[in-house]
């Protein structure tokens, strides 16, 4: 029921933010200092994604397969590799790791 | 996909993707409830990733001038792929086929295979076993990585990360990346003083 909750929330709001960007006239929100803001958000979401994605266990912080995974990912991205050669290296890279060492 | 790995149903991956239908936000959801977050603290991350929506919509509805009673309906197509695509066109005519035509392609797409990723899941069972669990933060590096043009965005970056992780064992769980989000006013707050002391210098980006 609780994922049911988020997912309503995430879908109203997400649909709500897309539509006020089409009706709101521009001149309301575009301001620079705005604009940078909602550039720079992102930035820091993904960032803290990625790196409790990677590193977190509950509320540890660990070290395993995970990483390994990422930093396949990371010279895939470096080599300009399209979006799914990057998941996928990250996937086989983790499964490898944890094959041969658990 | 990832989402079918963390104690999703088939039903509410695909509701995500039909309802939902911007990619940062869905995996920021699934990742946050994955780890234990509550609905709300992770409806709200995935709210603040979508943000960046609105500002595409503003861009969009000076270049589509699209009649408000298609406005509803052409507002959850608003994402970046349409985007990028409607911008890239010379006129209004090859805006708004092109917004059309990638968005239609794209939400046909991207909830077939939300489908077929989310029923392939069910099937493998362990999904941690065949490295699954990496593919999360594989897309949001992808997601994350060509933002990354300057400075200011790399603090941020550093910052959040130096947050998110470091408030991992204080805080409840989807609280952590909230706090870390204040990196971006943080930095800009950072980058304002530095320019005023160097006289409106320009920002130089490395790449």
């Amino acid at each position: 029921m609780n994922v049911w909750i988020a997912i309503g929330a995430t879908a109203l709001s997400c649909y709500a933010v897309k539509l006020a960007g089409l009706l709101v006239p521009a001149g309301v929100v575009e301001r620079p200092l705005v604009r940078r803001l909602a550039a720079l958000l992102p930035v820091a979401l993904l960032a803290a994604l990625t790196a409790q994605q990677t590193f977190a266990d509950g509320h540890a912080v660990v070290l395993d397969a995970r990483a390994a995974g990422l930093a396949a990912a990371a010279v895939a991205l470096v080599l300009r590799a399209p979006f799914l050669l990057v998941v996928a290296a990250a996937v086989v890279v983790t499964a490898g790791v944890r094959a041969v060492g658990g | 996909m990832t989402s079918a790995g963390s104690g999703l149903t088939v039903w509410q991956t695909c509701a995500l993707s039909l309802l939902v239908f911007t990619g940062a936000s869905q995996f920021a959801l699934v990742g946050a409830l994955a780890a234990g977050g509550n609905p709300l603290t992770a409806a709200a991350g995935a709210f603040f990733l979508g943000v960046r929506n609105a500002f595409y919509g503003l861009r969009l509805s000076q270049l589509l001038a699209l009649p408000r009673a298609v406005r509803p309906f052409a507002a959850q197509w608003v994402i970046d792929e349409t985007s990028a695509v409607s911008l890239a066109q010379r006129d209004r005519r090859g805006a708004r086929i092109g917004f059309a035509v990638t968005g239609l392609s794209l939400y046909v797409l991207w909830n077939l295979t939300t489908l077929l990723g989310a029923l392939g899941a069910e099937a493998i069972g362990d999904t941690n076993a065949w490295g699954l669990d990496a593919a999360g933060p594989a897309v949001f590096l992808a997601l994350l990585a060509p933002m990354l043009k300057t400075v200011t965005e790399r603090a941020v970056a550093g910052l959040a990360v130096v947050l998110g992780l470091g408030l991992l064992p204080v805080l409840p769980a989807g609280v952590p990346v909230l706090v870390a989000a204040l990196a971006a006013p943080l930095a800009l707050w950072a980058e304002g003083r530095r320019k005023g002391r160097t006289a409106g210098r320009p920002e130089e980006g490395e790449r």
